[in-house]
């Protein structure tokens, strides 16, 4: 029976082609930005992954952590740069160790002028972030020392200050202090939340302390592990090592936190998740929209076809050969719609993604979910109109203008 | 009743037998009889017209003996099935199985092929696809209007329409055709081929036709006439052709 059902509901759809169009348009825009808005979320949550392991997946942050006063959360003394050769001194997990102090300044050379990210580091930096130079040298540990005042930039600085000018050598005024260009670091690209990490400039240490923020704090410490799997031993490590150097009173909170970048990235994803929901209930209020409008053709149709009905049903359809008719032209309305969807959202993604800078990734399970829920729709919005249909006196319905 | 059993019915008696048959519609004051005590029966094989004013209440009768209506009281027997105890959806089965239907306004589906229109009644029938091409084409070949089945209602004239009704009805070779004013809506030439189309059928292949009709030309071409008038059968004769 339902292979008749089906070629019955087939027929009645392609009498009306435009009309079937203009009734699926709304799941059909409802689908397509379901699938936008996924693809586009998959994408971002692989390039964020992708990102992870392009900061180093080894990769632990320690920050100064907060003190509790009297209920009042202050932020703990900072750290000094004996804190980092005392990790470094007494480590047994960790490949590197480098001190981090950050602000944004305000660069200039000659005309062009930016605020950049500025970081007080040692060489240390390089094997903790994985990072390499394209030109130039790295600090040299007389240089660390004295606090000289070299730099080794980013790309996008070299873009944006030196433009095509030859930049090594050459002399960057950050604030009242300058210093001379020594390097330049490979290109990194976009982080999602961390932005630009080529728009940088790295000072020693010593020099970031006395010219820039003239204390001698340390802001944080970035720490790498030996391996992948050592990150949760030398985190205990580093801990151990912190809570001797910094002691907290009994049952306080430590005065220092360690942090790896996988748990900024669930920090990310779940600000992202926020976004996603969000997403997703325009998503579904336009699902339901796209159903109330099938319901509103349908209805109509009912009426306008009362005749037909009659027709059916004097020919010897029974009244749930009636109502099964229309539901399944109201699910395959809306399947119909839903697949269309699909399609003009896979392409409204593909569009897209190369200009969010996010990778294309397609993904099969949410199609089949949108195909699936959009016949749902048709099949739940069709039910009223179709036992409407269902119920019609033959006679009257015969009779019907 | 099994669908069995309404499908698969030899039966030895009239194919349609009206005992006592009366129909109210509404109640109390606005009461109003549109059959009052109506018995006949109707053979296999034979052409009646049934004839009257409006109101009379031929139109009713034809509704109960087409199933689509249930007497109020009095028994109606369509091969032997007293269709008052039958459901809905029985009788729905019944009207697929042994009745066909031609109206005033021919009621084929519009931007619908003819074959397709045909197909119709095959399809709730769940005969396979090519054997119900067949029976459609055939059909259509009955009717004269071979070369046409791609033809929607709309590019069909008003005769050419009725045929195709009339194809619809009688491709299921139904026990029982109805036909309510086939004539209604066509010119007296179109009329005229409509019913000795009518009447080719009942001769060569026996179909059992039962034609409403208030126009004694056409209720000529019946070797049967019952004349309805305020709820009754006041008048019967039949020709002597039969």
């Amino acid at each position: 029976m339902i292979g008749n059902i089906l070629l019955l509901s087939m027929r009645e759809i392609r009498r009306n082609v435009l009309r079937s169009i203009l009734t699926t348009l709304g799941i059909v825009i409802g689908v397509a930005a379901v699938i936008v808005v996924v693809t586009l979320g998959a994408g971002t949550k692989a390039q964020v992954q992708e990102e992870i392991s392009k900061l180093g997946s080894t990769m632990l942050t320690v920050f100064p952590g907060q003190r509790r006063r009297g209920g009042a959360a202050q932020t703990a003394p900072p750290f000094e740069i004996d804190d980092v050769n005392a990790l470094r001194r007494e480590t047994t997990l960790l490949s590197s160790v480098a001190p981090m102090s950050i602000g944004r300044k305000m660069i200039v050379y000659g005309n062009e002028n930016r605020r950049s990210q500025l970081v007080g580091t040692d060489r240390e930096f390089v094997n903790v972030r994985n990072w390499a130079l394209t030109a130039g040298r790295l600090f040299s540990p007389a240089e660390e020392q004295s606090g000289k005042s070299v730099c080794i930039i980013g790309l996008t600085v070299r873009k944006e200050l030196f433009k095509d000018e030859p930049y090594l050598g050459n002399v960057l005024r950050i604030g009242k202090a300058s210093c001379e260009v020594i390097g330049l670091l490979e290109p990194k690209g976009q982080v999602m939340f961390s932005g630009d990490q080529d728009d940088v400039v790295v000072v020693p240490i010593k020099y970031y302390q006395r010219r820039i923020s003239g204390n001698t704090n340390v802001d944080q410490i970035y720490v790498s592990a030996l391996d992948d799997d050592l990150v949760p031993a030398a985190q205990a490590e580093v801990e151990m090592i912190m809570r001797e150097r910094r002691p907290s009173q009994p049952g306080a909170e430590d005065l220092f936190s360690v942090r790896g970048v996988q748990e900024m990235s669930t920090a990310f994803q779940s600000s992202t998740a926020v976004m996603t929901a969000f997403l997703s209930a325009i998503a579904a209020i336009s699902l339901l929209v796209g159903g109330i409008g099938i319901m509103n053709i349908m209805l109509v149709s009912v009426t306008e076809r009362t005749r037909e009905i009659g027709i059916r049903m004097a020919i010897g359809a029974r009244e749930k050969e009636v109502l099964l008719q229309f539901l399944v032209e109201a699910a395959m309305l809306a399947g119909f719609g839903g697949l269309v969807g699909i399609a003009i959202g896979l392409g409204g993604a593909m569009a897209l993604a190369p200009l969010l800078n996010v990778p294309f990734i397609v993904q099969p399970d949410m199609m089949v979910m949108a195909f699936v829920f959009s016949a749902l729709v048709g099949v739940v919005f069709g039910y009223m109109p179709a036992r409407s249909a269902a119920r019609l006196d033959p006679i009257d319905a015969l009779r019907h203008e | 009743m099994s669908e069995n059993e309404l499908s698969e019915r030899d039966h030895e008696g009239p194919v349609v037998a009206f005992e006592h048959v009366a129909k109210v519609y509404g109640d109390g004051e606005m009461a109003v009889r549109a059959l009052d005590d109506v018995s006949f029966e109707i053979h296999a094989g034979e052409f009646v017209a049934v004839m009257g004013a409006s109101g009379s209440g031929k139109s009713t009768t034809m509704n109960i003996m087409g199933c689509l209506d249930t007497p109020s009281s009095g028994q109606y027997l369509f091969k032997g099935v007293d269709v008052k105890t039958l459901s809905r959806d029985q009788r729905a089965l019944l009207r697929r199985h042994y009745l066909g239907f031609v109206f005033q306004g021919f009621n084929l589906l519009s931007r619908t092929t003819a074959l397709e229109n045909l197909e119709l009644p095959l399809i709730y029938r769940r005969i396979a696809k090519a054997e119900r091409r067949d029976m459609a084409m055939a059909a259509l070949n009955a009717v004269g209007l071979e070369n046409r089945e791609h033809h929607t209602a709309a590019e069909l004239s008003g005769g050419q329409q009725q045929r195709v009704a009339i194809a619809r009805a009688m491709v299921t070779t139904p026990s029982l055709l109805l036909a309510d004013e086939p004539t209604g809506n066509l010119d007296t030439a179109r009329s005229q081929e409509i019913m000795e189309l009518l009447a080719r059928l009942n001769e060569d292949k026996g179909l059992t036709i039962v034609l409403v009709t208030h126009e004694d030309d056409m209720a000529a071409f019946a070797r049967r006439t019952l004349v309805f008038r305020d709820g009754n059968i006041v008048h019967e004769t039949r020709s002597q052709a039969a």
